[in-house]
C-alpha cells in the first residue's frame, strides 16, 4: 500500500495533498491532483485581496456589485452571511477600517471553502485515502481497503511552533486552526476592529472544513467565552490555547493521544 | 518515517523563521513574499551527492531531495533533505538570505539547529500538522516540497 504527496504554493500558502492506497502514479490520480491545484488557482484569481484584477478587489473599489459577480463569488457572499449569523457576528467578512467604513475580505471563509471544494476531486478517486492540508487547515477522507483508518493530525503549539500541543485522530472530516496573535494578529473582533488577544489559537474539528475554520476564527475573536460556545455546536469539537499556554478542550473532543498532550488548565508555566 | 514530514516541517520552519528574523534589518533581495513562487509540483529528487550546497554541507551520503527555491521577504530560501534507508539523515539549507555579515552569522547558527531539530523529530508519528498561518510561508514551501518529495515518491 503506497503513499504519495504533492505540494504547491497557492493563495500565498503551501497546499499539500497526501494520498494512500494503490496505483498512486496512475493517470486518474495525476488528473485529480492537477484538478485540485487548478481549482484552487481559479479561486485565488477570483478572491485575492492582493490582486487588483480579482473580483473581491473590484467589489472593494466599488466597481462590482455582489449581484454582478461570478457565481462562486455570489456563493461565498451568501455563505459569509450565514457564517456571521451562526457565530453571533464573531465571524464577519465585512471588517471595520479606521474611519468607520468596512471592507470585504472573505479570506477567512474562502480558504476552508476552497480546500473542501477542491478535495471533491480526491474524494471521487476510488480506493484511495486523502489528506489535503491548506496552510494548516486539513480535510481528510477517501475510500478503499484502509477506509476509516484515521489520519493522525498534530496541532501546532502556538507558543513553540516546533512542537505540538495535541494530536487528534481523524478518520474523515476536518481540522482547522486559527490564531496567530503572537505574531501580530490577523484576527480582529469584528464589532470593534481590535485584534483578538484573549486566546492564542482555537482548533475546531468536525465534518466540514469551511465551518471548522469559520468556527475556529470566531472562537478566537470571541475570546474568553469561546469554549462554552464551541461546546454548543452540534457535530463540532474544539480546543483553545490561552496566552499562558494552557490548552482546553470541549467535552466532544476526540479521545486518544490528544488528551495526553493537551496541557492542563492550571499549567501556565510558560510565560 | 514518512508520517513525520509535516512535523519536521513545523519544527524546521519555526527555527528558520526565528533565526532569520533579524535579517530583515540588513539588505534584502526578495520583496513580495512567496506569491510568485514556482508553480511546478513537488521538489526535485537529485540522486547521489553531486550537487553543491552553497550553505552547509552534508558528510552523510544518501538520496538528496531539493525543495523549490522560494522567494521570501528576506530573500531566497531552499532546503535539501538527505534520505538514507528510508530515514531522514540530514537537512541542509542550500540557500538562505545572505549578503551582509549579520545575515551570515545568523545563518551559521541556524543551520546546525535546523538539522538537530529535524533529526530529533524522527520519532513523531504524525501525518500532518494543523496550525494558524503565520509569516513563514516561504520557508514552509521549500521545506515541504523537499520533504514531501523525499518521502512520497510514487
Amino acid at each position: 500500500m503506497g503513499r504519495r504527496a504533492w505540494v504547491e504554493q497557492i493563495m500565498n500558502m503551501p497546499i499539500s495533498i497526501h494520498l494512500r492506497g494503490a496505483g498512486l502514479a496512475s493517470p486518474e490520480v495525476e488528473r485529480a491532483v492537477a484538478e485540485v491545484f487548478a481549482d484552487l488557482r481559479r479561486v485565488e484569481g477570483l478572491f485575492s485581496t492582493f490582486r487588483p484584477d480579482s473580483q473581491v478587489s473590484a467589489i472593494n473599489r466599488g466597481q462590482a456589485r455582489p449581484g454582478d459577480c461570478h457565481p462562486l463569488v455570489a456563493e461565498v457572499i451568501e455563505l459569509c452571511g450565514q457564517a456571521r449569523e451562526r457565530t453571533d457576528g464573531y465571524f464577519d467578512a465585512y471588517l471595520p477600517r479606521p474611519g468607520g467604513s468596512r471592507w470585504f475580505n472573505p479570506a477567512g471563509l474562502v480558504k476552508g471553502w476552497a480546500a473542501e471544494r477542491a478535495a471533491g476531486w480526491l474524494r471521487a478517486l476510488p480506493r484511495r485515502g486523502f489528506c489535503l492540508n491548506a496552510g494548516g487547515d486539513i480535510v481528510v477522507g477517501g475510500s478503499g481497503p484502509r477506509e476509516g483508518e484515521p489520519w493522525t493530525i498534530g496541532i501546532e503549539d502556538p507558543l513553540d511552533t516546533g512542537h505540538l500541543v495535541a494530536t487528534v485522530s481523524v478518520p474523515g472530516g476536518a481540522v482547522a486552526t486559527s490564531g496567530g496573535t503572537h505574531r501580530g494578529g490577523h484576527i480582529v473582533v469584528p464589532s470593534t476592529g481590535v485584534p483578538a488577544g484573549e486566546l492564542l489559537t482555537a482548533t475546531v474539528t468536525g465534518p466540514s472544513l469551511m465551518w471548522a475554520d469559520v468556527f475556529a476564527t470566531a472562537a478566537v475573536a470571541r475570546g474568553a467565552g469561546a469554549l462554552r460556545w464551541l461546546t454548543r455546536l452540534p457535530g463540532y469539537a474544539g480546543m483553545v490555547v490561552r496566552p499562558g499556554g494552557a490548552a482546553l478542550v470541549t467535552p466532544g473532543w476526540p479521545a486518544g493521544a490528544s488528551t495526553a498532550l493537551a496541557r492542563p488548565p492550571d499549567d501556565e508555566r510558560r510565560r | 518515517m514518512r508520517r513525520i514530514t509535516m512535523w519536521i516541517l513545523g519544527t524546521v520552519c519555526g527555527l528558520v523563521l526565528l533565526l532569520s528574523y533579524h535579517t530583515s534589518l540588513g539588505g534584502t533581495r526578495g520583496d513580495r513574499g512567496a506569491q510568485h513562487a514556482d508553480r511546478d509540483a513537488g521538489g526535485v529528487p537529485t540522486t547521489g551527492t553531486s550537487a553543491q550546497p552553497t550553505a552547509g554541507t552534508s558528510a552523510i551520503s544518501g538520496d538528496l531531495f531539493d525543495g523549490k527555491v522560494v522567494q521570501t521577504r528576506h530573500g531566497e530560501v531552499q532546503v535539501r533533505a538527505v534520505i538514507s534507508g528510508g530515514e531522514l539523515v540530514d537537512v541542509v539549507v542550500l540557500q538562505v538570505p545572505g549578503g551582509n555579515h549579520h545575515d551570515t552569522e545568523i545563518n551559521d547558527r541556524a543551520v546546525p539547529l535546523l538539522r538537530k531539530a529535524a533529526l530529533a523529530a524522527q520519532s513523531a508519528d504524525i501525518d500532518s500538522v494543523s496550525g494558524a498561518t503565520v509569516t513563514s510561508k516561504g520557508y514552509r514551501a521549500s521545506l515541504q516540497s523537499a520533504l514531501d518529495a523525499a518521502n512520497f515518491q510514487g
